[in-house]
């Protein structure tokens, strides 16, 4: 328990300790923190996403565009972030991340359209327009 | 400062891994499990990256990014090529039938 | 200190996996399931510090174990179906 509340001490003094961009730009640092927020804005929408949709391919394609563009933007944040000075060093880093960025976008949309090709010659049937008039919900819709 | 972005990130991605957990675990069809593993092999990816950030040594935990994005790929295709060659227990037992009453 | 906060979400998210893993039916399915659990031993092990571990249990978990799995399951005869 005692590591459970001293873990939570170290959160709420984070931000006073270090508050001192050490050696980072400051503005390459905001604009890394924003687009990492807006990479978890994105996951936070494919994640919505994979809940709430009502068929397999809907989720499909929530979770195969969301979760690739957050991985982008989060990892495009924390390149900035962690770029100390503009030495070839973390220039090289930028780069890196650039190609695990690079690599994440050739293969997350292989492997989503193999995995819906699979499902769909497993004759997963998407939902139609009727399925939704029928069904419990469509009706609460029309209600209102 | 880059601590404590890292942090924040490291816990507001496990937050949001909750959902797909969720997919994983109650996924009518096997192909939304799949597909929850699917969106958790590329957001290792990025934990990766936030421990390599806490750890200060960022350089080696990149290429760790690199190669989980690619083993991911591996996984995922192996098994969406095979998932549609196994056949259920019904399928079999009907094709054997058929096949008898051929003969 | 941040490290401890990570350790306890992959903990949680390590015995849900391995919960799902038992619980699923499909045995494909199973051994994708297999596959995250592996990323997140990973994901300890990298957390923990032993870099070399993790490098080579993510390579067998994802790379190498998944696929003799699903392997294995496409060649058996009988197949339990979801």
């Amino acid at each position: 328990m005692m590591s459970w509340l001293t873990s939570f001490q170290c959160l709420a003094s984070a931000p006073t300790e270090t508050v001192g961009t050490e050696g980072g730009f400051l503005v390459l640092q905001v604009i890394g923190v924003l687009l990492g927020v807006m990479g978890l804005l994105f996951f936070l929408g494919a994640a919505v996403g994979l809940l709430r949709f009502p068929d397999f391919y809907t989720r499909m394609h929530a979770a195969g565009k969301g979760d690739t563009l957050s991985t982008m933007l989060m990892l495009a944040g924390f390149g900035l972030v962690t770029m100390e000075d503009l030495s070839l060093g973390s220039w090289l880093l930028l780069i890196k991340i650039m190609a695990v960025v690079l690599f994440v976008y050739l293969t997350s949309p292989t492997s989503s359209h193999a995995l819906m090709r699979a499902a769909f010659e497993d004759d997963e049937l998407p939902l139609t327009e009727d399925d939704l008039r029928n069904s419990k919900r469509g009706k609460r819709r029309k209600k209102r | 400062m880059t601590h404590w972005f890292a942090i924040i990130m490291g816990a507001a991605l496990f937050t949001l891994m909750i959902p797909v957990i969720y997919r994983i675990w109650v996924g009518p069809t096997s192909f939304d499990r799949i597909l929850g593993v699917n969106v958790i092999g590329t957001k290792t990816a990025v934990l990766l990256v936030v421990i390599g950030t806490l750890f200060d040594r960022v350089e080696m935990f990149v290429d760790f990014a690199i190669s989980y994005a690619l083993l991911n790929f591996v996984g995922a295709i192996v098994i969406s090529r095979y998932l549609n060659r196994t056949i259920s227990l019904k399928d079999m037992e009907a094709r054997e039938k058929e096949g008898a009453r051929k003969r | 200190m941040g490290l401890e906060l990570l350790n306890i979400f992959i903990l949680l998210l390590l015995v849900v996996t391995a919960l799902a893993a038992l619980r699923v039916r499909d045995l494909i399915t199973a051994a994708a399931v297999f596959g995250v659990y592996s990323f997140l031993m990973c994901l300890l092990w990298a957390e923990m510090g032993a870099v070399d571990v993790a490098f080579t249990e993510a390579t067998v978990g994802a790379g190498v174990s998944t696929v003799v799995l699903v392997a294995t399951i496409f060649n058996l005869k009988r197949k339990s179906n979801d």
